[in-house]
């Protein structure tokens, strides 16, 4: 393709370059040079149209592969249920595991963002903006391997105090994990990870918030967390709940923390010990060693996690455009 | 070189919007047409039909005939892009290329195109065209600087020399001292005055005193009123339009008894 | 910025400062919540974080009750969020802080050993690891075949996705305008965006299992193409915004020259805005030469240097990483494998620090000069 386009230029010039006789040059390109527009348009539309085809092969491919699985019995499965009675216990714990980050993240993150934004002192501000963008770059795999080896074992004190004192709730204990491989570990990790990306993209948006309404609040006689209410907030709700969507999105789809994190098990209630698992780390798991209809089983169960944040991406498109026309935003 | 430009029954549309009807106009080579008007009456979009710059917005299409020198620019054959070339166009915001120096500035039309030339040549063209422009001076030993750098109406003067290098039969400028200052607006007048010689042109201004300095006709544009098309109300010689103007119009407007 | 003056306090006894707590409240305050918490650790017996969350759970309602009884309802729930902002950034540091500080000082002994970037795994077996546990001897293999393999992959993909996504962009900006297929890419790139990195790399495996078959379909190439659906919409992104913020005026102004439109998007509106194109797509390079996920399962697992993109299974970094800890080379010996992992996953960073900041230096270094006089 960058062959064609330089095609369409060399036309040009070769047809162009010649005169170079006062009182001016002047183009004498007229075909080629109205050819070479029409080339260049429809490599732009071609590339364009290749998006669409490549997103519409990841649905094909995906559903072909997948079908034999969801049609397949038991039996042919090699398991006592069929595939939705193989996957919902991962959609479950695929969805505890991100709704805790998210729960847990989400307060925090807008508290770093408001600090950045309107709490630190000026000079301080840049670099740290900065830093939380540097951290938003961090590779999942080092978020994962950091979970395994330092968070997890350091918070193992923590269960087992929970598993003493709190088992009455059914998700804290009665047993717990020696090791920390938990799910509750792993969704930490997943708050972890997602807090620089909503603490930055917030945080940009606080900054945006026009100073003539922070002025306007603040002489008003407001204080600086009535100014927030009244001025930064309203403006930055929509963006906030698209960041916070956009974490969630990231925290349904990570492999990498999760798999290095938890040791996987059947669903449980217990989030303290071993157990659980989340599609994708399911399917990190297995995929390199499967074969035949185990891989079509994965594939399937794949199908059924691009589904899920599809949904929940165009549940933040349909919020952020609702409160939109409100905000004054953009 | 320098060409006249008739206009025959011309109406413009935004989509489905007539926004300027039935404009019959013929603009002699070398003089200078001035268009005034109340906002929104249809003299920019007019003007941006004279190079056909007006179809660049989504929807914008244009009815009747445009003659340059007897060729139809409107013509079903004929190329947009080779009627720019021949009719130059001088914005209402300086704006020079920000990544180009003020030398690239003034050879874009050649360099954007592709168009090779020896050094010597460049160098007769810039300095040619930016004393075309009373820029020479100022600028001369700066041409490796940004063109971003300069004052406003040194930007424009600039915009002007960029212009008349690619050697225009016309050009139009829209509003072209709305964004500077008396002093660079003096300038840019002055400019004109000297353009005039070689250039046919058109230029589009709010300001009557400006009308009144710069140009040999006048045309008069006003709209009836919000959502109507606007109309050449009156085009004749500048002393006449503002001495004595036939239409009721054109006389409110001039003597500010208008709206 | 104007807020901070609100918290001044004038030392001079003045109107406008009466009836206001000291500026020492906060300290004092914190203070007697540490020795409170402090003595409540005694009873039940030391440890440390429960000394700071007690005492932190103490701290915040007593700056609220303090502040209000003194300065009113008002400056009391300013207060409050004030110290709960304060907290959260806080809270957020300890992990954040805490991941820097633990690659650094766990990463450091792994790429000081000798040939940790001149080796692959291909000799290092879980014998050496044992013996380098056991004997002390140096502990060999290293991450060449990673690091050339991320590079590589990294590489292809880009190769891949910055010509579509640029002219995807272009189109989007330029021609679609706000027509219905034009809609509909932007609405499938956002689609496209929030793919989770391991269904692309199910797509990935799948494509090419379908053009090249089974086991042949497991390579580098594999993973480029899995990775460009990842960075397409990135790409995408960041170059249509980019591309809207070229002022309509410096398009305009190019036509009126008699430039076509091609040349003009390719001499005018490009080169403005390059500088943000560049450092979109340099950021989107440091996103996917961190992912693992889509590489597990389209290039595999390597042990030793493969530089074709094109047959056999290739390392990459994240991947390495990922192996070494969850399949330690000497499973009865863990530690060199730990290290390793530690010492790849310091270089993953520098290597994606390095991208991040490289970003915002060509933004910086190639934005258009606004000042010239």
């Amino acid at each position: 393709m960058s062959t064609q386009t330089r095609g369409s230029m060399v036309a040009q010039s070769t047809e162009t370059q010649v005169e170079t006789q006062p009182p001016a040059p002047r183009s004498r390109d007229n075909a080629a040079g109205r050819m070479g527009d029409k080339v260049f348009a429809g490599i732009c539309l071609g590339a364009g149209i290749l998006i669409l085809v490549v997103l519409a092969g990841v649905a094909a491919f995906l559903l072909r592969d997948a079908v034999p699985a969801i049609l397949a019995s038991p039996e042919e499965l090699g398991r006592e249920t069929s595939f939705w009675g193989y996957v919902w216990p991962l959609v479950v714990g695929t969805l505890i595991a991100s709704g805790i980050a998210i729960v847990v993240a989400t307060p925090v993150a807008i508290g770093i963002a408001l600090f950045i934004s309107h709490y630190a002192p000026k000079r301080l501000s840049q670099p740290l903006g900065y830093m939380i963008d540097l951290l938003a770059a961090i590779p999942s795999v080092v978020y994962g391997l950091w979970g395994a080896t330092f968070f997890g074992p350091l918070l193992v004190p923590m269960y087992a105090w929970l598993a003493e004192n709190a088992s009455f709730i059914p998700i804290f204990g009665p047993t717990y994990s020696a090791a920390g491989r938990t799910l509750l570990t792993a969704s930490l990790v997943l708050a972890v990870m997602i807090l620089p990306i909503v603490t930055s993209l917030s945080r940009e948006l606080f900054l945006q918030t026009p100073k003539l309404h922070e002025e306007a609040a603040l002489a008003l006689g407001a204080t600086r967390w009535e100014m927030i209410k009244a001025a930064v907030f309203p403006f930055a709700r929509a963006g906030v709940i698209s960041a916070i969507m956009l974490g969630l999105g990231r925290a349904l789809g990570e492999t990498m923390a999760v798999t290095l994190v938890l040791s996987q098990g059947p669903l449980t209630a217990n989030l303290l010990n071993a157990g659980n698992s989340t599609i994708p780390a399911e399917i990190a798991l297995n995929f390199p060693e499967a074969f035949g209809l185990r891989q079509s089983e994965l594939i399937a169960a794949g199908l059924v996690l691009f589904v899920i944040t599809l949904v929940v991406n165009m549940l933040a498109r349909a919020i952020v455009s609702r409160y939109k026309e409100f905000s004054g935003a953009n | 070189m320098s060409k006249s430009i008739e206009a025959i029954d011309l109406n413009v549309y935004y989509g489905d919007f007539l926004a300027v009807e039935g404009v019959n106009v013929k603009i002699e080579p070398r003089t200078v047409v001035a268009f005034i008007g109340p906002s929104g009456c249809g003299k920019t979009t007019f003007l941006r039909t004279m190079n056909r710059m007006h179809e660049v917005l989504p929807g914008a299409t244009v009815k009747g005939q445009l003659l340059l020198d007897q060729e139809n620019i409107y013509g079903s054959a004929v190329d947009p892009v080779r009627v720019r070339s021949k009719v130059g166009m001088v914005f209402q915001r300086p704006n020079p290329f920000p990544t180009m120096t003020i030398r690239d500035n003034v050879l874009a039309g050649f360099r954007l195109n592709g168009i090779r030339m020896g050094r010597k040549q460049a160098d007769e063209i810039v300095e040619r065209s930016l004393k075309g422009a009373n820029l020479w001076n100022e600028v001369k030993d700066r041409l490796d600087k940004p063109g971003s750098g300069l004052s406003g109406g040194q930007q424009q003067r600039l915009c002007i020399a960029r212009t008349i290098a690619v050697q225009p039969e016309v050009i139009l400028m829209d509003e072209p001292c709305s964004a500077l200052d008396p002093i660079s607006t003096l300038a840019v007048e002055d400019l004109i005055g000297e353009l005039k010689e070689h250039f046919t042109i058109v230029i589009v201004t709010h300001n009557m005193q400006q009308a009144s300095r710069v140009s040999d006709k006048t045309a008069f544009f006003n709209i009836a009123g919000t959502g109507k098309p606007g109309r050449l109300i009156e085009f004749d010689y500048t002393d006449k339009i503002f001495s004595n103007p036939t239409e009721k119009a054109t006389e409110d407007y001039i003597t500010g008894r208008f709206g | 910025m104007t807020t901070t003056s609100v918290d001044e306090i004038v030392p001079s006894k003045s109107s406008l400062t009466a009836g206001q707590l000291p500026r020492w409240t906060p300290l004092a305050v914190g203070g007697g919540a540490l020795v409170v918490s402090a003595l409540v650790m005694l009873l039940i017996g030391f440890n440390l974080p429960g000394w700071i969350v007690i005492a932190w759970l103490l701290f915040v309602p007593s700056m609220f009750v303090a502040t209000r009884a003194v300065e009113g309802h008002q400056a009391g729930v300013d207060r409050l969020w004030t110290v709960l902002v304060y907290s959260a950034f806080a809270l957020a540091l300890l992990p954040l802080v805490s991941i820097v500080v633990e690659v650094l000082t766990q990463g450091l002994p792994g790429v000081v050993d000798p040939g940790f970037f001149t080796n692959t795994m291909q000799y290092a077996t879980s014998l050496t690891d044992q013996q380098a546990v056991e004997a002390g001897t140096d502990i060999k293999g290293g991450i060449l075949h990673a690091v050339v393999g991320s590079l590589l992959v990294t590489l292809a993909a880009t190769v891949i996705s910055v010509p579509i996504g640029l002219l995807t962009s272009i189109y989007l900006v330029e021609y679609g305008r706000d027509g219905w297929l034009s809609r509909a890419i932007v609405f499938f790139v956002d689609v496209m965006t929030g793919i989770p990195s391991i269904v692309a790399g199910l797509f990935g495996a799948a494509l090419l299992l379908t053009l090249v078959g089974p086991q042949d379909n497991l390579m580098g190439f594999t993973a480029a193409c899995a990775l460009s659906v990842l960075m397409i919409p990135v790409v995408v992104r960041s170059t249509t915004e980019m591309l809207r913020v070229v002022p309509n005026e410096l398009r305009e102004a190019s036509y009126a020259l008699g430039v076509r439109k091609s040349l003009t998007i390719l001499k005018v509106v490009i080169p403005t805005a390059i500088s943000g194109i560049a450092s979109g797509v340099t950021l989107a390079i440091a996103r996917v030469i961190g992912e693992t996920a889509p590489i597990l399962v389209t290039a595999g697992v390597a042990t030793r240097l493969n530089a074709n993109l094109f047959s056999d299974w290739m390392m990459t970094l994240p991947v390495f990483i990922y192996r070494q800890l969850q399949n330690p080379t000497a499973p009865a010996a863990p530690g060199p494998s730990l290290e390793r992992a530690w010492g790849a996953a310091l270089v993953l960073i520098v290597i994606v620090m390095v991208l991040n900041l490289a970003s915002r230096m060509i933004a910086r270094a190639f934005a258009p000069k606004k000042t010239g006089r």
